[in-house]
């Protein structure tokens, strides 16, 4: 007895537990509202079915949160990232569309080398801006975020790009094993940023840095460099990101593309278990995050629940996600019912903001 | 100052004339924006515009239609994009009046709070004309008319369309229906406007109505939850092309035809649209133009004259069927 009551606790103390139990619940209802939601059939040799779309279409908003998580960890946000977004789509659908045969694949890889260059070069922006001149990390992606929204509407010269590509639409829809090819392409950017953050001691510098840049420095480490490099990072997977969303469309819209996902990779590194004050990071939690944001909003459409509710109905989910991921939320929940005295739970104490 | 005295009178009234140009001028050239002189009566007429911004290129069309109109109409035009925020309309259109321009015209961003800069056109004997979106002041005499397009008219066309094609259908005909940003005036009218038309016929059933958000993206994520949703899809109503475009895609990927498995019905007749039409994707498509130009050139002439003028006309607009797009499409501008 005592033996399963401790196993539990090992199990819903893990911090994936809750979110992946969110995530369990939501697939659930929808199963019951309908049964064929969770069916998958194979259709022209790829598997076809809603579980499937709900991966292809979190693609993009995993590569985004990923980037938001090492910057977020580093105490830092990067508001900029759906800009860039629109402006890397922007600069590769405007390059393919200029040229003669846009069905070479030599077009789309050197669209896709311009784009992703201009994005670093972007990200290098917003990292010297923090990093070197010392700006607060909001106020300095805040100038991206709206320049960024402005010039990639100048790229496009404010029409929607439409682009005829097969090799660039094969980054949004194309398929590999059956599966959409951008499930891959998230997956192989989470491995690889895992690999270099928790293989290496990069993780531990970053948050370490997150935590006490300035004692960080003390230590030896080149804090600026760090923050530097988060930044970057997070242009890079913005711009694969922009990649995809205009290759699911085959078209860039300066306008519309990556719109608000800034605030959604937030909510799924929050979702996930990042704290927002810096210092630690979880990246498996980040990919849970951005999966329930939307499975959240296939919900919607699958439930076909009505427009003008949508948002009442996204922000009530989300406030019972980030409550029940709250140990302190839970101790109180759990002692008003049990009556009994609250776990020793150790609540994350707040950072205190340390000048760097 | 002696010397002055001995000035002749003609002499000290080209000073003045001259003085006065010359402040004139520097004030105009600090609005670099919707620069130029004042009015000079010499018959010509000049308009302040000042436009939403360059959101979409609806938008961008609507501007360069104007633009080339003017031209065309002799009217010589100061135009100021507002990048969607009031204050700068508002600004602009005070520009406008102190320098004192025939007539003024805009496209709102938003419906309210134009009273007060209304009224100052009003007293400087300023008419002005409202072009496609309206403002909801009280007081209608703050505007000689307001020139757009009708939106529940759009969707009324697109249902009646609708009704006529199934007219003999015995069995239920089940509709799917891609709503605009939620809370747009377009998207509330044409959803009210395409309902009435479909009511004539209870066998029409819109069983799924979801908001695409006017994009491609959100359209085509939409349609691949309606078509798992829902087995049997006979007509979507997008309520723009984007949308429909990026449905086109998602009904392409689950395997059926669309334009013969799935009818598929839009507003707006952009490039792209009437492309999809004229391949037999589309089927039929209410046209929500932006060239509005030419009608807009002509009023202000009108209004003017001093001429009475409706205080509100449609933009001039069509429908199109696969064979008039294919007619239609070497020709179009946006």
């Amino acid at each position: 007895m005592n033996d399963t009551m401790s196993r539990y606790r090992t199990m819903t103390g893990h911090r994936l537990f809750w979110p992946a139990a969110v995530l369990f619940v939501m697939l659930a209802a929808n199963t019951i509202y309908r049964p064929g939601f969770l069916s998958i059939e194979l259709k022209d040799g790829h598997l076809y079915g809603t579980p499937i779309d709900i991966l292809r279409l979190s693609a993009p908003l995993i590569l985004v949160a990923l980037g938001m998580t090492l910057v977020i960890s580093t105490g830092g946000i990067d508001l900029s990232v759906g800009s860039l977004c629109a402006i890397s789509g922007a600069i590769a659908c405007m390059y393919i569309s200029k040229q003669p045969d846009q069905n070479s694949v030599g077009v789309v890889v050197t669209a896709l080398a311009m784009a992703l260059g201009v994005s670093l070069v972007l990200g290098a922006w917003n990292g010297v801006l923090v990093a070197v001149i010392g700006i607060q990390p909001i106020i300095a992606t805040l100038i991206l975020m709206v320049a960024g929204r402005g010039l990639a509407q100048l790229i496009t010269e404010g029409q929607i790009i439409t682009i005829n590509s097969e090799p660039y639409r094969a980054i949004g829809l194309g398929h590999a094993l059956t599966l959409p090819l951008a499930i891959f392409i998230a997956l192989a950017a989470a491995l690889l940023v895992a690999a270099f953050t928790r293989r290496t001691a990069l993780g531990m510098i970053i948050e370490s840095v997150g935590g006490n840049a300035m004692a960080s420095r003390l230590a030896g480490i080149r804090s600026g460099r760090v923050i530097f490099l988060v930044y970057v990072i997070s242009a890079a997977c913005a711009a694969v990101a922009g990649f995809m969303m205009t290759a699911n469309v085959s078209s860039a819209d300066g306008n519309a593309a990556g719109l608000w996902v800034e605030l959604d990779a937030i909510l799924a590194v929050v979702i996930g278990g990042t704290s927002l004050a810096g210092g630690r990071f979880f990246l498996s939690g980040t990919i849970i995050g951005a999966l329930i944001i939307q499975t959240l909003t296939t919900t919607v459409y699958a439930m076909d629940i009505s427009p003008q509710t949508s948002l009442l109905f996204k922000a009530v989910v989300v406030i019972a996600v980030c409550l029940i991921q709250a140990p302190a939320f839970r101790a109180r929940f759990s002692r008003r019912r049990r009556n009994a005295p609250p776990p020793a739970t150790i609540a994350d104490k707040p950072k205190e903001q340390v000048p760097a | 100052m002696g010397k002055m005295r001995t000035q002749s009178a003609p002499w000290r009234a080209a000073a003045v004339l001259a003085s006065v140009l010359l402040v004139g001028g520097v004030a105009a050239c600090g609005n670099s924006d919707t620069g130029g002189g004042g009015t000079k009566d010499d018959g010509k007429i000049t308009m302040g515009f000042s436009q939403v911004g360059a959101e979409s290129g609806w938008r961008t069309a609507n501007t360069i239609s104007i633009k080339e109109a003017a031209t065309a109409a002799g009217i010589e035009l100061k135009f100021d994009d507002a990048q969607q925020k009031q204050e700068n309309q508002i600004k602009a259109i005070r520009n406008y009046i102190q320098q004192k321009v025939d007539v003024i015209a805009f496209s709102p961003v938003v419906e309210s709070g134009w009273d007060t800069v209304l009224k100052e056109a009003k007293d400087a004997g300023i008419p002005v004309i409202l072009t496609d979106r309206s403002v909801d002041s009280a007081d209608k005499s703050l505007y000689k008319t307001f020139l757009g397009s009708d939106f529940v008219k759009e969707g009324k066309l697109a249902g009646e369309w609708l009704v006529e094609q199934k007219k003999t259908a015995s069995g239920p005909v089940n509709i799917v229906e891609l709503q605009g940003s939620t809370g747009a005036a377009p998207a509330n009218d044409r959803k009210k406007g395409f309902a009435e038309a479909i009511a004539a016929n209870p066998n029409l059933k819109v069983i799924a109505s979801q908001t695409g958000d006017f994009t491609r993206a959100g359209g085509k994520q939409v349609m691949e939850q309606f078509l798992k949703a829902n087995p049997k899809i006979d007509v979507l109503f997008a309520h723009n092309d984007d949308m429909g475009l990026g449905a086109l895609e998602a009904i392409t990927a689950a395997g059926k035809v669309p334009g013969k498995d799935i009818t598929i019905i839009t507003i707006d007749a952009v490039k792209d649209g009437m492309q999809a039409l004229a391949d037999g994707k589309f089927n039929f498509i209410a046209e929500c133009s932006p060239l509005l130009g030419p009608q807009l050139m002509d009023l202000a002439k009108k209004v003017k004259a001093g001429q009475e003028v409706p205080p509100r006309i449609e933009t001039e607009e069509t429908t199109f069927t696969t064979e008039q797009a294919k007619e239609a499409l070497p020709n179009r501008k946006y």
